[in-house]
């Protein structure tokens, strides 16, 4: 195993497009485990970690987007990130341990792409962006078309991820995981949920529950049709229950779970219901105004 | 001693393998006796990671080892092919079953069945199969990979129904151990009936009988320090060998004979262990570094990954347990029936031990005269089962709890109060015969358990809104307090404390005490193994209360010294510190013989008075100062080494289990609170309350330490911890702690303790083993808790999140 270690971005996508197989590291949190277990054995390793740009993030007010680099440690997104991207802030406080979070970053859930990445429904939910780079040059890929199979992304082989692009939240965003434990725990299954007020639409996010991470679209558009034709958006009244319920009971039928060691199908598609239902409860009381909800964030 | 002079005490006395020469502690501003919270002598060394455990070991020149495991769990081996792998530049040595030195292949704590190496048969998964020396870890590993096993797949067995068919496969062919001759079936390890009373004609007076069907899952120890060890060959031909273990003069029985060496050419020394739980009780990697060290003629090294260490050591029985209870209007148990099924995998290990402890403590502390009681062991092909702290105690405490919840409710009756009017104390009878003759505080244990004070509803409530972290989930983020709801479960157990069924339980210790500097100073050599227990802060207690010493060297645990018995049964403190004692005891009689001889003319009480050390000086049981203990030795030293011995028990009798089997008794009781978020099946115990009774507190710290760890192992197996083995393949599905899950810190609750120490005449210093008793009441209190807040009947633990929400 060959250890390349560039000391500049360029020197890095130029590394991988001459080592196309070239597994970049970065925090290490996924890869040397990999590695440790013998899942993966890459030819080379590309060394992220003496690249800074990499762990820094933007917070653009003008633009209302923030552009979050590839590196920057869950620790960071949680303490700076709260009010900008308040989904991915609450996801990341659920990732494994303190230790882990002070070294893993959401590249390296992008990067591996598995289903049950703990970023993936708040950047579903979030409408995210990933800017992919290579010799070739810079396109960001829409997160809806970034998971394309079981651990397999939409990256091209002498890509790297640069950063996440996200826009500032402009309405309440929640996140929620099912886990055997109270920390540190794989998600059994998980949801995100983002109001986009401003183009009333709400978007969704479901982790662990189908071969990819999914949003859970039919729910979107169900809860978006049946806010709009209340005029709730303006109201801000109360959710009546049995849209809450319907929403659930699709986010529900959106997922496509298995049985394994972790939990049973017919558990996921029950827990996300629950979830689903919770989670727009909060929002949207949030949105309402008529009650703070407490994230811990 | 200040903290950095003890740092530099351990650490100047390293040995080459980082083991250190010892721990030598004095008092800060206490005489550090008997009965003080004295702190651990390697406490800082381990919180600031400067303690050196086995896998730190290391050896100029040395090799690694490495084993290959079988990928099945029941398979002829067809062959072996070794030629690639030795072929490999830089592996020393390849080794199968064909390449062991001796006729004798194979170890076993009490039935020697299990093999060295694979032997034309695996039997379960990940049983070591071939061994590579190689100099990295790496290329160690890779050359296992290279070694070609072709194995042929036999049918497995995996449960009772399978393993005693018509036909079915036998997991040990040609038995001829000592339990062969009375199981009814060769499937069967071991059983033991227990039958007392006439059951049958008092369920005729039971008013109510309730019947229950239970399943206890696979708990693993889950220690945190992995299997490891370094085995150095010595010029004698012999092998030095570091490990981390429960137990080095069990090891050594079992290790030398398959070496072809006389036990004192196989010289052990304990390393620092990480936690041990009864998962070290049997060997892992002892054997297997020993001979690659004598086959390559360098020192090896062998550390298990935590993926290995899965299949390194035994883990806790699973159990199904059938029960039927009866019980008078008035709330008094008319009898019980019971039936408990071991799966002891594999291999025997302690399954038989296990089997005997299940069965006499099958009805738990109470008190009933009508008993029917069978246990078993079984072999099967899943993975090997063993000792694990509670030993059989634990399953048969999880299921009865969940009767005595169920007659009581039966009865429209108070759960603690059902209890009490049946709670066992001094002068009961066990259902084995034994007149339990110390103090068995049971009632009054449940009594002070649900006097404390409850912790407040809703607790999660903040001016902020909801604390995650204070509610199931936590920071997960999966409830702000819809769907949960709260409950309550009380739970009291007993477990046996030291080796029981007529084992010849003893320990060793040596004491020396000399004058250095003008300063009475001690040293302990034990053979204890200490994994964490804190045998070697009591040791060092006892020694200064029993020879008035202040400074007190605990020397490293080796078998240059006699054996001290096993870490385990809750039995060290007992065992080994009142082997301490009586060596103490010895020793002090010798000291005030040598003064009476040099200065018993200078003044009469030498003579008269009881004479006591103390302070550093010999003292008159009137407190006058006679002389300093330094000034009585001068250049003369005592040095004893003697076995102190408990009281001796019976095996039971294999058709009745009658028999005074057992030497202690230890009792504690458990309320737990938990609040499950009803909805998602997930649960948070809030807190977990504890009442014992601990005889005698040598070190009140380390007793609410040992009950507090003990109750969180508890916690462990009701909501989360579990090896899951493929019921087809038999095969282990998740080992890793990526998927076997222990509780977290956030996961463990505030756990308030009541500790009352009765104390039994018998043992040293009245104490009572303690380890164990708080690993088995607290998992059915937290199970009886979720079921107060669900209402569901939840006869399984692990409880796992499918279970209360039923998807």
């Amino acid at each position: 195993m060959e250890f390349l270690r560039p000391a500049t971005w360029q020197e890095a996508v130029a590394a991988k497009a001459e080592h196309p197989s070239a597994v970049p590291i970065a925090g290490g949190t996924d890869v040397m485990v990999e590695i440790n277990f013998d899942h993966r054995r890459p030819e080379h390793l590309l060394d992220l970690g003496r690249i800074p740009e990499l762990s820094e993030f933007d917070t653009d007010s003008g633009s209302g987007t923030v552009r979050l680099g590839a590196s920057v440690p869950y620790s960071r997104i949680m303490e700076h990130l709260r009010t900008q991207a308040p989904g991915l802030a609450l996801a990341s406080h659920t990732v494994a341990s303190p230790q882990i979070r002070n070294r893993g970053g959401v590249g390296g859930n992008l990067g591996t792409a598995s289903p049950a990445g703990d970023a993936h429904p708040a950047l579903l939910a979030g409408g995210a962006e990933v800017e992919a780079v290579s010799v070739r040059g810079t396109r960001l890929i829409p997160i809806d078309d970034f998971y394309v199979g079981v651990k397999r992304n939409a990256l091209a082989p002498d890509e790297l991820i640069r950063a996440v692009r996200l826009k500032t939240a402009t309405g309440p965003q929640q996140f929620s995981k099912v886990g055997t434990r109270n920390a540190m725990v794989i998600a059994v299954c998980a949801f995100g949920i983002a109001l986009h007020p401003e183009v009333r639409q709400v978007r969704t996010g479901i982790g662990s529950a189908a071969p990819t991470p999914i949003r859970a679209r039919a729910a979107e558009e169900f809860l978006a049709a049946a806010l709009e034709e209340a005029g709730l958006w303006e109201s801000r009244a109360a959710l009546p229950p049995a849209v809450a319920r319907q929403f659930a009971t699709l986010v529900s039928g959106a997922a496509n779970p298995i049985d394994d060691v972790r939990g049973t199908a017919s558990y996921r598609r029950h827990a996300l219901g629950v979830m689903a239902r919770r989670t727009l409860d909060w929002t949207w009381r949030e949105y309402r105004g008529a009650e703070r909800t407490e994230s811990c964030a | 001693m200040s903290t950095a002079e003890q740092n530099r005490a351990a650490e100047g006395g390293r040995t080459p393998t980082g083991v250190a020469r010892g721990l030598t502690q004095g008092a800060t501003g206490t005489r550090g006796g008997i009965g003080e919270s004295t702190l651990r002598p390697d406490g800082v060394l381990k919180v600031t990671g400067e303690f050196a455990y086995s896998s730190d070991l290391w050896h100029e020149d040395m090799l690694w080892g490495h084993t290959l495991r079988s990928t099945v769990a029941h398979a002829r081996i067809v062959s072996i092919d070794t030629a690639e792998a030795l072929a490999t530049p830089g592996v020393y040595a390849v080794l199968t079953y064909d390449d062991l030195p001796t006729e004798v292949r194979h170890y076993g704590l009490e039935i020697r069945d299990t093999p060295v190496l694979a032997h034309g048969k695996v039997r379960h998964h990940g049983e070591p199969v071939a061994l590579v020396a190689a100099d990295h870890p790496e290329t160690a590993r890779r050359a296992a990979a290279k070694i070609r096993v072709v194995y042929e797949e036999l049918p497995v067995v995996t449960d009772e129904a399978s393993a005693t068919a018509p036909g079915a496969v036998l997991v040990h062919e040609d038995r001829d151990d000592h339990h062969s001759g009375h199981v009814p079936h060769p499937n069967i390890v071991h059983r033991q009936p227990i039958v007392r009373g006439d059951a049958d004609a008092a369920a005729r007076r039971a008013d109510v009988v309730v019947r229950g069907e239970y399943v206890f899952g696979m708990q693993d120890q889950a220690f945190l320090g992995p299997e490891s060890g370094l085995a150095v060959p010595a010029e004698d031909g012999g092998v030095d060998l570091y490990v981390a273990t429960q137990w080095l003069h069990s090891d050594l029985r079992q290790i030398a004979p398959v070496l072809g060496l006389p036990e004192k050419k196989v010289r052990m020394t304990l390393s620092g262990v990480g936690g041990a739980f009864g998962g070290r009780e049997d060997l892992s990697m002892q054997i297997h570094g020993c001979l690659l060290a004598l086959r390559t003629g360098k020192p090896v090294k062998i550390v298990y990954n935590r993926f290995e260490s899965f299949f390194g050591h035994v883990h806790r029985h699973p159990a199904k347990l059938t029960y039927e209870h009866g019980a008078t209007r008035e709330g008094k148990l008319t009898h019980v029936r019971c039936r408990i099924v071991l799966d002891g995998g594999a291999y025997a290990s302690s399954s038989p031990a296990v089997v005997g402890n299940a069965a006499s403590l099958g009805v738990g502390p109470y008190v009933v005269d009508d008993v029917d009681i069978e246990a078993l062991a079984l072999y099967t092909n899943n993975p090997p089962c063993g000792a694990m702290r509670g030993f059989g105690a634990v399953q048969a405490c999880f299921a009865y709890e969940a009767q005595m919840d169920k007659v009581a409710a039966e009865l429209g009756m108070d759960p603690v109060e059902f209890r009490q009017r049946n709670a066992m104390e001094q002068g009961a009878v066990m259902p084995t015969g034994q007149v339990v003759d110390s103090p068995a505080p049971v009632a009054e244990l449940l009594r002070r358990v649900k006097a404390m004070p409850l912790p407040p509803e809703r607790q999660w409530e903040t001016t902020e809104g909801a604390d995650v972290r204070a509610l199931p989930g936590g920071l997960s983020n999966t409830t702000h307090g819809e769907g949960v709801v709260r409950g309550i479960g009380y739970a009291v157990g007993i477990k046996n404390v030291g080796f029981s069924e007529g084992f010849d339980d003893y320990s060793t210790a040596r004491v020396r005490i000399e004058a250095i500097n003008g300063e009475a100073v001690a040293t302990v050599h034990t053979a204890m193994a200490e994994v964490g227990q804190g045998g070697v802060t009591v040791h060092a207690q006892i020694a200064r209360s029993e020879l008035g010493v202040t400074q007190v060297t605990i020397n490293p645990a080796d078998t240059q010294v006699g054996s001290a018995g096993s870490t385990s049964a809750s039995r060290q403190t007992y065992m080994t510190g009142g082997a301490v004692k009586n060596t103490c005891e010895a020793v002090r009689e010798k000291v005030l013989a040598i003064g009476r001889r040099k200065f018993g003319t200078y003044h009469p009480a030498w003579a008269t008075a009881e004479l006591l050390l103390e302070d550093g000086h010999v003292v008159t049981d009137g407190g006058e100062k006679l002389a300093p203990i330094a000034e009585v030795l001068e250049d003369e030293a005592v040095d004893l080494e003697l076995e102190f011995r408990h009281r001796p028990t019976q095996p039971f009798d294999l058709r009745t289990g009658q028999g005074n089997g057992h030497v202690q008794y230890s009792f504690a009781a458990h309320r737990a609170v938990v609040e499950v978020d009803t909805e998602l099946g997930l649960v948070k115990v809030v807190e977990l309350a504890c009442a014992q009774d601990v005889g005698k507190a040598l070190n009140p710290l380390s007793v609410a330490g040992q009950i507090q760890g003990g109750s969180t192992q508890g916690l462990g197996v009701a909501v989360m911890e579990e090896i899951v083995v493929d019921p087809v393949t038999a095969k282990v599905r998740n080992p890793s702690f990526t998927d076997y899950l222990i509780p977290t810190i956030l996961d463990t609750p505030s756990m308030p303790l009541d500790i009352l120490e009765l104390a039994d005449e018998h043992a040293p210093y009245g104490l009572r083993g303690i380890g164990e008793a708080p690993t088995l009441s607290s998992t059915p209190a937290v199970l009886a808790a979720i079921r107060q807040a669900t209402g569901l009947e939840l006869n399984r633990t692990p409880v796992r999140p499918e279970h209360l929400t039923g998807s």
